[in-house]
């Protein structure tokens, strides 16, 4: 437990973006469970996938730089891995879908 | 005042299993496969994201390796289960 030696300037602005992450993974993940149909249901993990992810890791960002006491940047790697396999994903299932669909 | 970080993870852990939860009973309730193979590809993205926020807790940089492996094999199963949906086969000759 690391908590204590974060910095103010930085364990605030950390605190804030983790909680709103975790609330839009939350959030997404509901709508995955509640809505009724595949089509309806496709979009909503998109939200907590790019938004809820990129919070998390500026998150990390902050902290982990705060810790070192230098820019820290690696955790980009996988805010961009996210960004570019995420769509990729959505368009396969939507075109497995709109294929498998009895017309 | 500076207790407010550990109170975060705490939170953003709490929230991360549930959306864990909601994801696996899609999973296991799912009518059809694309929705199953959906319920997966969040799985694996809040399962990344709280292998992270644990890294923030415990202060160490393995954490973040573990993420990116979690991020690069569960896009390739996604991938290849979509294609599996959509050709009937992965990898066409």
């Amino acid at each position: 437990m690391n908590g204590m030696e974060v910095p103010l300037w930085a364990a605030l602005p950390a605190a804030l973006l983790l909680v709103c992450g975790a609330l839009l993974s939350l959030i997404g993940s509901l709508g995955l469970l509640r809505l009724d149909e595949f089509y309806a249901r496709i979009h909503a993990p998109t939200m907590g996938n790019t938004l809820g992810a990129g919070c998390v890791l500026l998150a990390s960002i902050l902290v982990s730089s705060a810790l070192a006491q230098r820019p820290v940047f690696h955790e980009v790697l996988i805010t961009v891995f996210i960004l570019l396999t995420s769509p990729v994903t959505a368009i396969l299932l939507m075109r497995a879908a709109i294929f498998r669909t009895p017309k | 005042m500076n207790a407010i970080l550990p109170w975060a993870i705490d939170f953003a852990l709490l929230c991360f299993s549930l959306a864990m939860i909601c994801a696996v009973l899609r999973l296991l309730r799912g009518p059809t496969a694309q929705d199953r193979v959906l319920a997966l590809d969040t799985l694996y993205v809040n399962g990344m994201l709280t292998v992270l926020v644990l890294g923030i807790r415990l202060g160490s940089p393995v954490y973040f390796d573990i993420a990116l492996l979690i991020a690069m094999f569960g896009f390739v199963g996604s991938a290849a289960m979509s294609k599996f949906l959509l050709r009937g086969e992965v990898i066409e000759p």
